[in-house]
């Protein structure tokens, strides 16, 4: 009896990891387990724009038609509960068992929970699309909206809010916003579109204390001061879902643990996306761990892949993109491997952060501008990133030096 | 039969390289190959409505500059997730120098 492919989590990773499964051909029995009652479906819009509009619509991955047309099985709205390695075996909360050849943990992230009390039901988070459903319910002029966290989620969600007239203030403890992975030179054009668009912001203010009745939430923050909220929005970070792996006796190390071909420390279970660390070899095979939505698709259809035994090595280069206002940043590569930047102006204001490491190497490329002025050469660099290029800072910096020419170098 | 609208001139558009052309409110991406062939689809990726002309040409690839969405912009097949609705083609020819797309 062939056992066939279980996946548990069905977002992005999920759901791009059971249709890679039969674009490959694989011919036996694929299971998605998801615990939200949709279809799977991208979540990058649920902090955008896009939920700015009166009637937000879920963007899903595959319609219940292709589901059905490749035969996977999708269930939804339940959770896995316990995985028996032994027998192959996952456990799902309604009581029935899936047995399972190879399993794809793709159980995703959650947001980080603020650790202190008073917070009540006007203090929410965002992961989902009925959070962000119940969010924009909030998001109307006249509304005071504070966001807790001066992180891509709340300054997407920040731009959203003024979209829709609601005044909003910021709350960042650090000293300035986007302190994780973004360029100080980026996050101030960052900062002054929203102080532009009317965004209160707020950095180096730790929350003192919370108190939320239920139809206002009171801020004091460490310096004194108090915001009053009809909604206070929490996006601190994230952190991986592990208790199932964990539970199951798998190694973790910030995330499931897994190896380059991303395959757990049990063989016949794999994790990918947002909730394993792997080792990133364009870095010597340093263990990160990435949220973000292009990561969660390539490294989806890889474990698709290695569960049909291809023993590929993961080899992209991570990229992430934040939308706010007219502006878009992109970033390929992780900042924090340079050691000195080179700077590339472009048309519009547009520019591109190149980050060398001491010898040379292009280790990561950070770019701002208005639509999508640096797409394409953010990708020109993720491609010199990913084959080590060492180009001369002078051909960076100059606008008539088409980076497309250092690829053949 | 529609006509052949002017979209620019033949060196308007590097070697493996992309523009935009807008005409009679519709938007289109206009090609130039490595071989030094001209191309010619719809202007906006169909996964989000980004538009195209701000993406890479890499051999007979445009990539989306949002999302990676990959088409053939000679055939307009989409090459895989995100994207899975092909893109739409329009003849072109080169005539003294000009682009002409026939639009239909």
């Amino acid at each position: 009896m062939v056992h066939g492919m279980v996946i548990i989590g069905a977002g992005e990773c999920g759901g791009r990891a059971a249709l890679a499964l039969r674009d490959l051909g694989y011919g036996g029995p694929v299971t998605l387990v998801g615990d939200e009652p949709h279809l799977p479906y991208e979540r990058p819009p649920l902090s955008k724009e896009a939920m700015a509009s009166d009637t937000p619509e879920i963007k899903a991955i595959a319609s219940d038609a292709i589901l059905t047309e490749k035969s996977i099985r999708h269930i939804h709205s339940v959770q896995a509960v316990a995985i028996d390695r032994a027998a192959h075996m996952v456990r799902l909360w309604d009581g029935s068992a899936l047995p399972y050849e190879k399993l794809l943990l793709a159980t995703g992230s959650t947001p980080r929970k603020l650790p202190m009390p008073g917070l009540g039901s006007r203090c929410v988070y965002l992961r989902t699309f009925a959070d962000a459903l119940a969010i924009r319910a909030h998001l109307s002029a006249g509304n005071r909206i504070a966001i807790v966290g001066g992180g891509f989620i709340g300054l997407e969600l920040a731009a959203a809010a003024r979209k829709l007239g609601a005044a909003v203030t910021v709350i960042e403890a650090q000293p300035r916003i986007l302190m994780r992975g973004v360029p100080a030179e980026i996050a101030e054009i960052i900062h002054d579109a929203h102080v532009a668009e009317g965004v209160d912001i707020l950095c180096g203010n730790g929350i003192a204390s919370i108190a939320d009745d239920g139809n206002e939430v009171r801020i004091a923050l460490a310096g004194g001061q108090e915001i009053s909220a009809d909604l206070a929005i929490i996006g601190i970070g994230a952190v991986p879902v592990t208790g199932l792996a964990a539970e199951a006796g798998l190694t973790i190390d910030n995330g499931i643990a897994v190896d380059a071909e991303l395959r757990s420390s049990d063989p016949d279970i794999f994790a990918a996306g947002d909730c394993c660390s792997f080792p990133l070899a364009v870095y010597g095979g340093r263990r990160v761990r990435l949220e973000a939505w292009r990561n969660a698709q390539e490294q989806g259809a890889l474990a698709a892949r290695n569960m049909l035994g291809a023993g590929e090595a993961h080899a992209a280069v991570p990229w992430f993109w934040s939308d706010q206002y007219g502006l878009s940043l992109q970033i390929a590569g992780l900042s924090d491997e340079g050691r000195s930047i080179v700077r590339r102006d472009l048309d519009d204001g547009a520019f591109i952060l190149f980050h060398l490491a001491e010898d040379g190497r292009l280790m990561a490329a950070s770019g701002i501008g208005p639509g999508n002025a640096v797409a394409r050469d953010i990708r020109l660099a993720e491609m010199l990133i990913g084959k080590r290029a060492k180009p001369a800072p002078e051909a960076l910096r100059s606008q008539t030096v088409k980076l497309k020419s250092l690829l053949a170098a | 039969m529609s006509d052949w609208v002017e979209a620019c001139a033949a060196g308007d558009i590097d070697e493996e390289d992309v523009m935009r052309f807008d005409h009679g409110g519709r938007t289109f991406a206009i090609y130039r190959s490595p071989d030094d062939d001209y191309f010619a689809t719809d202007g906006l990726c169909t996964h989000e409505k980004v538009h195209l002309a701000d993406g890479l040409v890499m051999d007979d690839i445009i990539e989306c500059p949002k999302h990676n969405g990959r088409f053939n912009y000679k055939t307009g097949d989409a090459r895989g997730a995100p994207v899975c609705v092909n893109l739409k083609t329009y003849p072109v020819k080169v005539d003294a120098g000009k682009v002409l797309v026939q639009i239909g």
